[in-house]
């Protein structure tokens, strides 16, 4: 970064802050609301400093919420989502891992056809195939399943392409020189390739852990029993809660428990994501 | 330990181009061969077709006497040390060594014997626990070589090892991997297009031109009668000087011509000839030639001196010991003893014997 005079310096700096405070607000201003009782919130204006309520409000949302939250307390609701997300970001990770390899490193006929075939799948979203993946689903009896929220998600084009890509950098010799060494195929890639990918993997698992914790379509068709349900989807229920006046303060507390997972996986992989986008490697 | 035997060994591209021309070669037990020739000549074909990395379209490949032809690279018992060294980046020093040891299931203590001897020989030792990127080019060129070291094979096969490295470590690396081979007395397969980095390493050299040996032999044989004009230039720096007989300028060495009618070409090398003090000195057996200079390249401990043969003739070399003070244009003469010319004909290339 270039030294520049302090005037130039102090605007970059102010121009930051103000983005952050413009992100950071609503999320600071769902953290006070749920720290409020329903009837502070529901009155307005609404204070800017926390209120008492929070240990009532999140104890009741994680241990106490039957009946309130569709029945399911937020414990259930963090799990099943984790597992779905993990499960989607791992399943994808590993299928595009294994097919990229396949594609750059072995001659197969109908190599280029299959290579195009995936590429092509990055034009059909899961909202254009939903009808049918969701017959699939029935027939197949996984619906209500974590096997049913997570394999229709889990094929990627997008990160077999990325791995295919970073295959294709490695150096012929390196492989040449496993050959030599005696490792067959498969024991190149657990040998060699994964511990080499190691920062894509990272950064993949990252942005996919983020896309599987978000996913809302999907797991609300696949879910029928509230048990099943992931924290997106109950959020979406809590609000719009028929019979019952919504629980604006319990609403808050899952909103601002919903975060917490992704931001832990952002935080804590942080220098892996950074170097898995940055780093080109040799 | 094991002798490679290429009999009619051939490699043709899915295009159609044929790499190698049907190339037969026995290089003996624990001798170093080494392969040279321009770019495309065939040679690291050639020796990935041993190594196993290429496959075979005709001939066979022995090695130890056992054909070899359809076998994994793994089980041919090689070792090969490449251009970019293609270490295992993720992985350190040691677990580089150990890698192929491992794979195939090689006793604990015999590895680690093997890799302490292997660093012991190559003093890298130190830089066991580090890994590649924190090693210099030099460094990381020991460590390929130690990784075909501890394999124990019966042939190493090293494609353009030196080439990554600056002129100055490659000098001592190429003395470095003469003195290894002669130690381990290994059947070693090198390939160069250095034909200095040839001459210094070889034992055997094999000069390929096109998919095909132009010449193979002890490089001392080959440099005192190259078998082709090809050889003739390609091998020994500068190039040997080349006089075509019909061309300008020639008359005065039409009598050095050999037996037969076709058309020829003179060769001769520029360390053979001298610069004349006035017209002083010349012997019985030398000729006399008139050079206009046209250029001096000093190097340190000599100079070559390139004058043109008077009538438009070719530029011919001479090497002078010293610091030569020559001027482009002066007027010199230049002796050559007669039995230093090389005689080759003109159409086919082909060396001529005199009679």
């Amino acid at each position: 970064m270039i030294e520049r005079d302090r005037g130039g310096r102090f605007f970059a700096h102010l121009l930051l802050i103000v983005g952050v405070l413009i992100v950071a607000f609503p999320i600071y201003y769902t953290f006070i609301a749920s720290t409020q009782t329903i009837q502070t919130i529901l009155r307005p204006p609404l204070p800017l400093t926390p209120g008492g309520e929070f240990a009532e409000n999140y104890g009741q949302a994680l241990f106490g919420g039957v009946g309130r939250i569709g029945g399911v307390d937020v414990g259930t609701l963090l799990f099943n989502t984790s597992v779905m997300a993990l499960g989607i970001a791992l399943g994808k990770i590993a299928i595009s891992l294994l097919s990229a390899f396949a594609i750059v490193f072995f001659r197969f006929p109908f190599r280029m056809f299959f290579f195009w075939m995936i590429f092509v799948t990055l034009m059909l979203p899961v909202e254009v195939r939903i009808l049918p993946t969701y017959k699939v689903m029935v027939d197949l009896g996984l619906i209500d399943t974590y096997a049913g929220l997570i394999l229709p998600l889990v094929a990627s084009a997008t990160a077999t392409l990325l791995f295919r890509q970073f295959f294709m950098t490695i150096p012929s010799e390196l492989v040449e020189a496993a050959r030599i060494d005696g490792a067959g195929p498969m024991k190149f890639f657990r040998d060699i390739l994964i511990p080499l990918s190691r920062t894509n993997i990272a950064a993949l698992f990252v942005i996919l852990f983020i896309y599987g914790w978000t996913q809302y379509l999907w797991p609300l068709l696949v879910t029928n029993d509230n048990r099943m349900n992931t924290i997106v989807i109950a959020l979406k229920k809590m609000v719009s809660f028929a019979d019952a006046d919504t629980p604006w303060n319990l609403v808050m507390v899952t909103a601002i428990l919903a975060i917490v997972p992704p931001v832990l996986v952002v935080v804590l992989m942080q220098r892996w994501f950074v170097r898995g986008l940055v780093e080109s490697e040799k | 330990m094991a002798a490679i035997e290429l009999s009619e060994v051939r490699k043709v591209y899915a295009g159609g181009v044929e790499a190698v021309k049907g190339v037969s070669l026995t290089i003996p037990d624990g001798a170093f061969c080494v392969l040279v020739g321009p770019s495309g000549c065939g040679k690291s074909t050639l020796l990935r077709m041993v190594a196993g990395l290429e496959g075979i379209s005709g001939g066979t490949v022995r090695i130890g006497g056992r054909v070899v032809n359809d076998l994994e690279p793994a089980s041919r018992d090689i070792a090969m040390v490449f251009q970019n060294y293609a270490l295992y980046p993720h992985m350190t020093v040691r677990q580089n060594l150990e890698y192929g040891l491992k794979n195939r299931k090689t006793p604990k203590e015999e590895i680690a014997r093997r890799v302490e001897e292997a660093a012991r020989i190559l003093e890298i030792g130190q830089y066991l626990d580090r890994r590649p990127g924190q090693l210099s080019g030099g460094q990381r060129q020991r460590v390929a070589m130690g990784r075909a070291i501890v394999r124990e094979p019966a042939a190493f096969l090293f494609d353009e090892p030196l080439s990554n490295l600056d002129a100055k470590l490659r000098v001592t690396m190429r003395a470095e991997i003469r003195r290894l081979q002669r130690r381990l007395k290994t059947t070693s397969l090198y390939v160069t297009h250095d034909q200095l980095e040839a001459m210094t390493l070889a034992d055997q050299l094999v000069v390929l031109n096109a998919g095909r040996i132009e010449q193979a032999g002890s490089p001392m044989a080959i440099y005192e009668k190259p078998a082709s004009l090809f050889v003739a230039t390609f091998i020994g720096s500068p190039a040997m000087n080349l006089v075509p007989l019909d061309g300008p300028g020639a008359s005065p060495l039409a009598t050095l011509a050999g037996p037969g009618r076709g058309r020829q070409v003179l060769g001769i090398r520029p360390e053979h000839m001298r610069l004349l003090d006035g017209g002083a000195g010349v012997r019985a057996d030398e000729i006399v030639l008139d050079l206009v200079v046209s250029g001096v390249e000093v190097v340190g401990a000599e100079s070559y001196v390139t004058g043109r043969l008077a009538h438009g003739g070719p530029e011919l070399a001479v090497r002078v010991p010293g610091y030569s003070h020559l001027e482009p244009g002066a007027a010199v003469k230049a002796a050559a003893p007669l039995g230093a010319f090389h005689r080759f004909d003109a159409e086919s290339g082909r060396r001529l014997e005199l009679a």
